[in-house]
């Protein structure tokens, strides 16, 4: 391996590995059973400490391409990836490609290092406190003084300890549906992942608590680079760093959001954006 | 108008069902007045079915038949309920989805099997292996239990599976995201959420093992005696009663109307013990 790491490949390898912490390379993505892929030769790097959103009309694939990033798709059989999804390992100088992953136990693995909150809250039916707790005692902590630790930095990370330091041991499904969903995004936090992928994380919810979703994913982004989908044309302008922009099943132009916003290379992307379709 | 009478069919179609409850709830404890002030609480102490001379008076007591009824249902709740959820964590988390609508159908088809034909197939294909495995005379508690366990797991199996079903497919979904394995899932996210169903498949199973009376005569040996061995004969209150229906009068008449009694206190308390114990806490 050093005597590898010195060759300018490896070099170039681990330059862009400080900038990009994933990247999707020519990915071709297959539902069960379905006749034709639904993500056509996809490629898209999510940037390190970075907010990057991927926009687009419903069913144009980004949900599809959210959840191959955590091979979540792969709780059901059958699908088939073509490409590569390389993934930054803290270990490593080189990315690995998670798609090659076949072990349960790696899929795990990688499931705690790429984090997911979706579109409805989905609190655990188990208290606040062990909702947090779970996937650190899924992760092997034993030490109850140290899961205690993580989960409370985890609530004040999430902006959620305020309102429930006092009700820990109540139980998840009291909290209204902002704060479960603050409370999932804890539960995530609290593994110290190094990507979370939003799946539209607001759209079930009211203004006033799509407005603190936004605040902390804002926050996070100090600790985590981070990947969302969303319809909320603002909220990809407002949240974001950079913008991807798919349509039916392929990514037409991604770009620093500014640019996508305020003068993108595509016609498509355009109409979407001034809303002439979508 | 219309409103008004759909009103009131609907309110009597509800009432009825309480109206039959406290009905047989009325016949059972008046005909069974006799027994009672005969017996007293030792009706459940006495191990002895003798009618006396000439049909007058005798010793009744149902400490076997009761005995029988809930060693059998205890038999078969051991051996159905971590089998029923096997099966329905098969069908809901493991199994592929090919196999899953086969499976399923068959299951819902054991569930409708008459019981006489549970019985006939379990003295004359069961029994037998349970004599050359055990030991014993082929019928007996265990038979009678095992094969019992084996005519409530398709129904236990079949309401389990659809409580199961009803766990969002994204809170299993998340539960992966964390880093679960199907096993953790099943543990810590499908059972809980599926709790109340799974308790009342278990109640409802339970009912149906305590009543069983047709498969269970063929089964049990129908023999008066307290059982040493897991293996022995014996018998239970169903199976009491209906053998001994056509011919009793008097004392012993009313001493079978005082165990259908005890049959439906027990049931009913059971029932509603499950029911509000389990099902009135923790987390929903």
């Amino acid at each position: 391996m050093s005597t590898e790491a010195l060759s300018p490949s490896n070099v170039m390898e681990a330059e862009t590995k400080q900038k990009d912490v994933m990247r999707v390379e020519n990915l071709t993505y297959t539902y069960p059973g379905a006749p034709k892929p639904s993500l056509h030769g996809i490629n898209l790097p999510i940037r390190r400490n970075k907010i990057t959103a991927l926009i687009g009309p419903s069913g144009c694939g980004k949900s599809t391409l959210l959840r191959a990033m955590n091979r979540i798709h792969d709780l059901y059989p059958g699908n088939r990836y073509e490409g590569r999804i390389l993934l930054s390992n803290p270990e490593e100088t080189a990315m690995e490609d998670i798609l090659e992953l076949k072990k349960e136990n790696d899929l795990i693995r990688l499931r705690q290092r790429v984090g997911m909150i979706f579109q409805k809250p989905t609190p655990f039916p188990m208290t606040i406190f062990e909702n947090v707790a779970y996937g650190l005692k899924l992760s092997g902590m034993k030490n109850k003084s140290d899961i205690e630790e993580r989960v409370v930095a985890a609530l004040q990370g999430s902006a959620i300890w305020n309102e429930t330091k006092d009700r820990l041991n109540d139980s998840a499904m009291g909290l209204s549906g902002g704060q479960q969903q603050r409370l999932c995004i804890a539960r995530a936090v609290a593994l110290k992942p190094e990507v979370l992928l939003f799946d539209e994380p607001t759209s079930a919810l009211d203004p006033i608590s799509t407005g603190a979703i936004e605040e902390l994913i804002s926050e996070l982004k100090k600790e985590v680079s981070i990947a969302i989908v969303t319809h909320n044309m603002q909220q990809a302008s407002r949240l974001s760093d950079y913008t991807a922009f798919m349509y039916i099943g392929d990514l037409i132009e991604y770009n620093k959001t500014s640019k996508i916003f305020l003068n993108p290379d595509q016609k498509l992307t355009e109409d979407y954006i001034t809303g002439r379709f979508g | 108008m219309g409103g008004k009478l759909f009103r009131n069919v609907s309110f009597l179609s509800a009432t009825l069902s309480f109206f039959i409850l406290l009905g047989i709830f009325v016949i059972l404890f008046h005909y069974a007045q006799d027994a009672m002030h005969t017996f007293g609480w030792d009706f459940l102490r006495i191990d002895q079915w003798e009618p006396g001379e000439d049909d007058e008076g005798g010793v009744f007591g149902g400490l076997i038949p009761i005995a029988g009824t809930l060693l059998t249902t205890l038999i078969a709740m051991v051996i159905a309920v971590p089998l029923s959820m096997g099966i329905a964590i098969f069908l809901t988390e493991i199994a592929h989805k090919n196999l899953v609508k086969p499976v399923g159908v068959a299951i819902e088809l054991l569930a409708a099997i008459p019981s006489i034909i549970y019985g006939m197939w379990g003295l004359f294909y069961f029994a037998p292996i349970i004599q050359h495995t055990f030991g014993g005379n082929g019928v007996g508690l265990l038979t009678a239990g095992i094969v019992l366990a084996i005519m409530i797991i398709p129904f236990m199996a079949a309401i389990t599976r659809d409580a199961m079903n009803t766990t969002p497919p994204v809170l299993k979904e998340s539960a992966y995201a964390m880093g679960a394995t199907t096993f953790e899932v099943v543990k810590d996210i499908v059972m809980p959420y599926a709790k109340g169903g799974i308790i009342g498949s278990i109640i409802l199973a339970l009912g149906r093992a305590l009543g069983e009376t047709m498969a269970v005569a063929f089964l049990i040996g129908s023999v008066f005696k307290f059982p040493s061995k897991i293996t022995d004969p014996t018998t239970s209150i169903p199976v009491l009663l209906a053998n001994n229906f056509s011919e009793a009068q008097d004392l012993e008449l009313s001493s079978m109307y005082l165990l259908a009694l005890l049959l439906f206190v027990v049931s009913f308390i059971i029932i509603s013990l499950a029911k509000f114990y389990f099902l009135g806490r923790g987390v929903k």
